[in-house]
């Protein structure tokens, strides 16, 4: 097993501001999109497409690769800002986001862009392309390794839990879902919206394996990615607790930056904190 | 001879699963009346009951799919189409990926269990579905047919049958097409377009016009999209008047979408027979088709209404 130290953690961080500087940057050229949700998640995507996953940019279709399907389809910007970075298409196409005609579109579309192993962006849909795609390694052998991330809000849609459900009952090992759980959905605090917590005793009393952890820690990301590999025989939940818009002193826990666009001074004042960091 | 469509479907998905085995199965507890229970008791390892949950199964069938699979998801059409109409538009369809949504117990002869069951728009709902292709066969050997027919064309498809036994009305299905309708019936008077458990109704019908010397011409659409344009027109232009028959609404079905291509290009009367905006009932099949005008007299009584409207 490759060791964790403090080099491989202070990588990933660099790798993360700079996912985020351009989630950033796409939705402000775009004009519009959703920033507060793709911040919030970019530690825990930046530890799988830069430690933890196999996969091959020059054979997007590897049958033995490891899938991440983007159950909350609205981080779209998140997604491409990764595979950009991982080498799946031109940076330069991330200025396209939302545009006519664009592979990029507003929520991801797998056959549009290589990379994007699901088309989703309805909520809850994504975790049951997950099983599915967790099934068919398991079918053909493969030990190919299924991730998926869903945001908390999007745990009020009742087929994430027929998927929870399946997930357990077939007793995917090979599965792993992270949990953005940056407490906030468009119309305000889950708290106030509808209320999902406690979701990893939700979790654990549908048979998943779960850790709960601080999900902006990369030390603590890669360590529990690790732990989820020992898991075999049941699906593994990563609860990570987050802060919406983290990393943009401005969008930081404010509900409003769910799904708007900086304005070009405010883009400027982000990367401007961004490139004095 | 008679044959329930969904056991002609059984059959066919087993005989499917023996030849190719990227072919995976997914129901939702009802494998023992959609009949996939043979595909399930023959290869287990290639069959998952997802549990009563047809939205996850929709989901699932799309993360197979797109893992190569060719997945056939089957449960009752009103569950498959409406309860996971949304699952199937945008994981299925919108990624064209291939799973074909295989659904039993689609219109009122679904019989006692009445209206919750009954699926009187489920055509309607898939055919308005970009990327979705719509086959409704006749009878059990065309169901067979259409089976294999499907695990051949790339992308999704709704295969849509029924619960209780039909008329057989094909002797060989080696002609048949996806997207290509049969003439089973030439005539000049009329033309009959049916589809499903119909098309034996429309034959019948034909007969009985033509005891009155009437000649009817009979086609069975069993593909409503993509929507044979040439034979319909065709048919159009020789009769000068339509007839669709169907096991569906009335409204979007088969009669929908005849009526939308001869409005467009070349106008003729259109007499739909389907249920006329009604949800089913109780009732055993054959008082159920009387009751919602689903007969060959129904039919020959609309040829006649359609004749009548000619310019």
């Amino acid at each position: 097993m490759r060791e964790i130290n403090q080099q491989v953690i202070e990588k990933i961080e660099s790798k993360a501001r700079r996912l985020r500087r351009e989630v950033i940057r796409m939705v402000g050229i775009a004009g519009s999109g959703h920033p507060g949700g793709a911040l919030s998640a970019a530690d825990l995507v930046a530890c799988l497409y830069f430690w933890e996953m196999r996969y091959d940019p020059k054979r997007p279709d590897w049958p033995d690769r490891d899938r991440f399907v983007l159950s909350k389809g609205h981080a779209a910007p998140l997604l491409y800002a990764v595979l950009a970075e991982s080498g799946f298409f031109p940076p330069e196409m991330l200025g396209t986001l939302r545009r006519l005609g664009s592979p990029l579109q507003g929520h991801p579309d797998m056959r549009k862009l290589p990379g994007v192993e699901a088309s989703t962006g309805s909520l809850g849909q994504g975790i049951g392309w997950a099983v599915g795609m967790a099934l068919a390694a398991r079918l053909d052998g493969r030990d190919s390794r299924v991730y998926v991330l869903l945001g908390d809000g999007e745990l009020e849609e009742g087929m994430v839990w027929e998927a929870v459900m399946a997930a357990s009952h077939y007793r995917l090992g090979n599965l792993v879902a992270l949990i953005d759980n940056n407490g906030l959905q468009i119309d305000g605090p889950l708290s106030d919206v509808m209320s999902v917590e406690p979701i990893g005793d939700k979790f654990r009393a549908f048979g998943w394996e779960t850790r709960e952890i601080d999900g902006h820690e990369i030390g603590a990301i890669l360590h529990t990615l690790n732990e989820a590999r020992q898991v075999k025989d049941r699906p593994f939940a990563v609860i990570a607790r987050t802060v919406k818009g983290k990393g943009c002193s401005f969008m930081e826990g404010q509900v409003d930056w769910h799904g708007k666009a900086p304005t070009p001074e405010e883009l400027e004042r982000a990367l401007r904190e961004f490139d004095s960091v | 001879m008679q044959v329930a469509t969904r056991d002609a479907y059984g059959q066919a998905l087993k005989e499917l699963g023996e030849q190719y085995p990227d072919v995976v199965v997914l129901d939702a507890d009802l494998s023992k009346s959609t009949k996939t229970v043979d595909f399930a008791r023959a290869f287990p390892d290639r069959f998952f009951d997802m549990g009563i949950a047809e939205q996850n199964m929709m989901a699932v069938a799309a993360g197979l799919a797109a893992s190569g699979k060719v997945v056939f998801a089957s449960t009752f059409a009103i569950f498959a189409t409406g309860r996971a109409y949304e699952q199937i538009r945008n994981s299925v369809a919108y990624a064209q990926l291939n799973v074909k949504v295989c659904a039993t117990h689609a219109g009122i002869t679904v019989g006692e269990d009445g209206s919750s069951h009954q699926s009187v728009e489920d055509i309607a709902l898939m055919r308005v579905i970009p990327n979705m292709k719509v086959v409704v066969p006749a009878d059990g050997p065309s169901t067979a047919w259409a089976v294999r027919a499907i695990y051949h064309q790339p992308g999704p498809v709704y295969l849509r049958m029924g619960r209780p036994k039909v008329p057989v009305v094909y002797d060989s299905v080696a002609d048949l097409k996806i997207g290509q309708s049969v003439k089973l019936r030439d005539g000049g008077d009329v033309g009959i377009l049916a589809c499903g458990i119909m098309v034996s109704e429309a034959l019948q019908a034909a007969a009985m016009l033509a005891e009155k010397g009437i000649e009817a011409t009979v086609l069975d659409v069993h593909t409503i999209k993509p929507l044979d344009r040439e034979s319909i027109l065709e048919t159009a232009r020789k009769t000068g008047c339509l007839v669709t028959a169907e096991e569906h609404s009335i409204i979007g079905g088969l009669g929908g979408a005849v009526s939308e291509l001869t409005a467009s290009e070349y106008p003729v009367p259109v007499v739909r027979v389907g249920v006329r905006d009604l949800f089913g009932q109780s009732g055993n099949p054959r008082e159920l088709m009387e009751y919602y005008g689903l007969t060959a007299q129904e039919i020959a009584n609309a040829a006649q209404i359609s004749m009548s409207q000619k310019g």
